[in-house]
């Protein structure tokens, strides 16, 4: 593949991935408390099986691409996710990437209850790494976007679940991503909060954002992505332009 | 529309000692531990009346019971309630912080799953909130000291001093139990057998003399809580400045032990997001 040959990240790359290996090591039995681990090396024990979630991978994506990635279950696409967005550091090999990446939270992961709306803003959007400069600059956008108007000063486990998600979906997208990370459906509250959501993402795209979308749907990746890479246990089974690679993939669904 | 922090480039293969990099994130990520601080402090004062009070009410009720239960057997230390309240309030400091940060390494696991954050941030702002909490506690504390009569002195200024080592020392411990708790939870269960057995090692409840008498008071030589207690005892009861042996004494105790803390836990941070 002409992935390989690459060696070095160009100007116009976006991300990077030589060589990347995740490798989980299990126990054989599963030890979870220090007693037991303390007994058992006594014993002699101890043994691992390891599993390689990803193997070798080799990937560029350039600055505004619309990049695909398929595959099963347990194929390695969040764990491929987790590499690039910096959670999980390889175990062997090197990734890359410029510019500020679409978080992977959970909507509303951090947020605590006691807590006002306002106050949540701060303590979630520092967890993801922002400035109390870039939010009090934000603020305002981000109180309007999420339509939740005088809640913002009561304490959050006053809020709805359908509140809760729209402020966390509204801070987790008050930046423009240099990386966009779709990962499965993206999109929360009633229907006309979720053309919101996707209206926000496409004008994310529109900006020049580079877009990985994992998705089980081969018709939404045929449609938006120019490019498809499918995985399968770990390994990259196939990389080049969506359609041929939707093609493949959905041949091989079919035949199981 | 120009792209923001397009210049922010992460590279694995030019990475920094694990340390370094571990404190210049943490630099960078300080809104987020002043966020973190604020939120421990405001929930828990938000959910009781008596939130403040509390911090106030527990040491004091065990100095009464300590007063109460002892002061008969120990009828040579002067003003006793004064020294157990002073040796209360840094244990209870020492061991209700660094119980605390398990727990909230624990809490802060799911998210370490999910999104990049400096590995330490948990612990840091654990620590520095139950600071505010110790500052908080001289409250009842100069109660006490106007009621049984101890003069304060000017060496009292000093104390913030006192509290970096405190904090270094808290954070220390901190660190090498949360690394730990991450792959073994049990240790949270664990660490209060330990922190009980530590307490009546150290002069918290016991007059010192007691101590001094063990094995030529080596007892109390090797036990690193003994420079953080006696450091505080010198500034707050007996009022004077201390030599410069105790102060240094104290300092590399306390940094010794972050340092070690300190890099024990980044040389592992990498594997807490393997970990399921």
């Amino acid at each position: 593949m002409s992935e390989s040959m690459i060696n070095h990240p160009h100007i116009d790359t976006s991300i990077f991935l030589e060589d990347i290996s995740i490798r989980y090591r299990l126990p054989t039995e599963r030890i979870g408390t220090f007693k037991e681990y303390v007994i058992k090396i006594f014993q002699g024990r101890i043994k691992h099986n390891s599993f390689l979630a990803l193997k070798q991978i080799n990937l560029e994506v350039k600055q505004g691409e619309i990049l695909g990635i398929l595959g099963r279950n347990g194929a390695g696409k969040s764990t491929l996710l987790k590499v690039i967005s910096k959670v999980l550091v390889p175990t062997k090999g090197r990734v890359w990437t410029k510019g500020y990446l679409s978080p992977l939270l959970q909507l509303g992961a951090g947020f605590h209850v006691e807590l006002t709306g306002r106050e949540n803003i701060y303590l979630n959007a520092t967890l993801l790494g922002h400035s109390r400069d870039e939010i009090d600059e934000k603020l305002d956008e981000i109180i309007a976007f999420a339509e939740i108007g005088d809640f913002i000063e009561a304490a959050l486990r006053t809020y709805s679940s359908g509140m809760k998600a729209r402020l966390g979906f509204s801070v987790a997208s008050a930046w423009q991503p240099d990386i966009l990370i779709l990962d499965e459906v993206f999109a929360v509250g009633d229907i006309a909060f979720q053309e919101k959501c996707f209206d926000r993402m496409a004008q994310f795209r529109k900006n020049g954002a580079t877009v990985l979308i994992v998705s089980h749907s081969i018709d939404q990746i045929r449609d938006l992505c120019q490019r498809a890479m499918w995985l399968d246990h770990g390994e990259i089974k196939e990389l080049g332009a969506a359609d041929q690679v939707c093609d493949t993939y959905q041949a091989a669904l079919e035949i199981k | 529309m120009t792209l923001k922090n397009s210049a922010r480039i992460y590279d694995s293969a030019k990475r920094k000692p694990p340390a370094i990099e571990e404190l210049l994130a943490l630099i960078r990520y300080r809104d987020l531990i002043y966020q973190l601080v604020r939120r421990d402090i405001v929930t828990r004062y938000k959910r009781s009346v008596l939130g403040i009070a509390w911090t106030m009410l527990n040491p004091l009720g065990t100095m009464v019971i300590m007063v109460v239960v002892f002061s008969q057997v120990f009828k040579t230390a002067q003003n006793y309630p004064a020294y157990v309240l002073t040796g209360i309030i840094v244990w209870t400091t020492f061991s209700q912080s660094t119980s605390m940060s398990m727990s909230a390494m624990v809490w802060g696991s799911q998210l370490f799953h999910q999104i990049y954050l400096p590995r330490t941030s948990f612990v840091v702002s654990t620590i520095l909130a139950s600071m505010v909490n110790f500052v908080l506690s001289f409250i009842p504390m100069g109660l006490i000291f106007l009621i049984t009569k101890v003069p304060l002195s000017p060496s009292v200024l000093l104390l913030p001093v006192f509290m970096v080592f405190l904090f270094s020392f808290s954070l220390g411990i901190a660190l090498l139990l949360s690394t730990v708790a991450v792959f073994f939870p049990d240790v949270v269960e664990f660490w209060p057998v330990v922190l009980t057995a530590w307490m009546y090692l150290s002069p918290v409840i016991m007059p010192l003399e007691f101590y001094r008498k063990i094995l030529n008071g080596l007892l109390l030589y090797i036990n690193p809580f003994y420079y953080i207690v006696n450091l505080f005892r010198i500034l707050v009861l007996d009022g004077f400045v201390p030599h410069l042996q105790t102060w240094a004494a104290t300092a590399f105790v306390s940094f010794v032990i972050l340092i070690i803390g300190w890099v024990f836990f980044c040389s592992k941070a990498d594997k807490f997001a393997y970990h399921v």
